[in-house]
């Protein structure tokens, strides 16, 4: 539990403001808590709120979630091999409650006979907090004005996911020729831009890591 | 109607995304492709979200010193370098962009 304080600490303003936002957009109070309930993935509910907004087609919102939500496979299989001993219920528990916060406690802790134990508490108390914020937010909602620029929020948090982890010339490539390619491909319509920019920056990536292995 | 199918769709993804590995382990080797692709998809798809964000806000290329949240961005990826913290980078990009957003204001006067 004292692990998680400083991260349950971000996480509330984060759940808060993006409550804030689904008010702001116009979504009913029942889908904005319900997305925080079933999705349970802030960044890409922050994405998905303009989209909602904006009637972008079904399949394309499911799946521009799902690009976004892509990075979640890496942590399921970084903390597989440490769940394989559990029982389906806990599996689909634990994966249910797996977010980049609790894979960023659960992944620096050494795995021991009790270790599900913990996960299962930290994603609680993560699940918690979020839901708590978000409904904490839909409350606050029309009462924040535009002008504090709140959106600009979910930027900022990418930028602090994603900036830290360009340790290696491979992870830089896939970084600016994703990004990139997200600039020049903004018009395509419905955030196709996004998964040609994921698929451009995986293979950039791909390719320099062998280059730059053999050279 | 709608809303309700895209959130349950869209959950329905994100859990099986975050199932799958949990799931196959033992079962099923991933081919080694795959296993190393992984390791790109944060970097890029975080970053092809975040460029647009800061290079183009209103939709349109912005370049230049008043483009207010590409100053802000900045700032918050040198604290993410050196803090390595998502806090400190959302408290100094915010505080930065409502600074930024003050003087311009005043300059504009």
């Amino acid at each position: 539990m004292r692990a998680e304080l400083p991260i349950l600490a971000g996480v509330a303003p984060f759940g808060m403001i993006y409550g804030v936002l689904a008010m702001q957009a116009g979504l009913p109070v029942s889908a904005a808590q319900c997305m925080s309930f079933i999705l349970f993935a802030g960044s890409s509910q922050f994405m998905a709120v303009p989209l909602l907004a904006g009637g972008v087609p079904a399949l394309i919102l499911i799946f521009t979630v799902f690009v976004i939500n892509l990075r979640h496979a890496l942590y399921s299989a970084a903390l597989a091999p440490r769940l394989q001993h559990l029982s389906p219920l806990w599996k689909g528990l634990l994966a249910y409650l797996l977010t980049d916060e609790m894979f960023a406690v659960s992944i620096t802790r050494a795995p021991g006979p009790l270790t599900h134990w913990f996960y299962l508490g930290a994603g609680a108390a993560l699940w918690t907090c979020w839901q708590i914020s978000t409904a904490l937010g839909i409350f606050l909602g029309a009462q924040i004005p535009d002008s504090w620029s709140l959106d600009f929020s979910l930027p900022l948090t990418f930028i602090g996911l994603v900036v830290p982890a360009l340790k290696d010339r491979p992870a830089l490539l896939a970084a600016l020729t994703a990004g990139l390619t997200a600039v020049l491909a903004y018009g395509l319509p419905n955030k196709l831009g996004l998964l040609l920019a994921a698929l451009v920056g995986i293979s950039a990536g791909l390719l320099g890591e062998r280059l730059w292995k053999s050279g | 109607m709608e809303i309700w199918l895209i959130i349950i769709g869209a959950g329905l993804v994100t859990f099986l995304t975050r199932l799958s590995f949990i799931a196959l382990q033992g079962r099923w080797q991933p081919p080694e492709l795959l296993q190393r692709g992984l390791r790109f998809v944060p970097p890029a798809v975080l970053t092809a979200i975040i460029l647009p964000e800061l290079l183009m806000p209103g939709g349109q290329l912005h370049l230049g010193l008043d483009n207010l949240r590409l100053l802000a961005g900045l700032a918050a990826a040198a604290t993410a370098w050196r803090t390595r913290s998502v806090l400190w980078a959302i408290a100094v990009g915010m505080g930065s962009l409502y600074l930024l957003q003050a003087v311009s204001g005043w300059l504009a006067r």
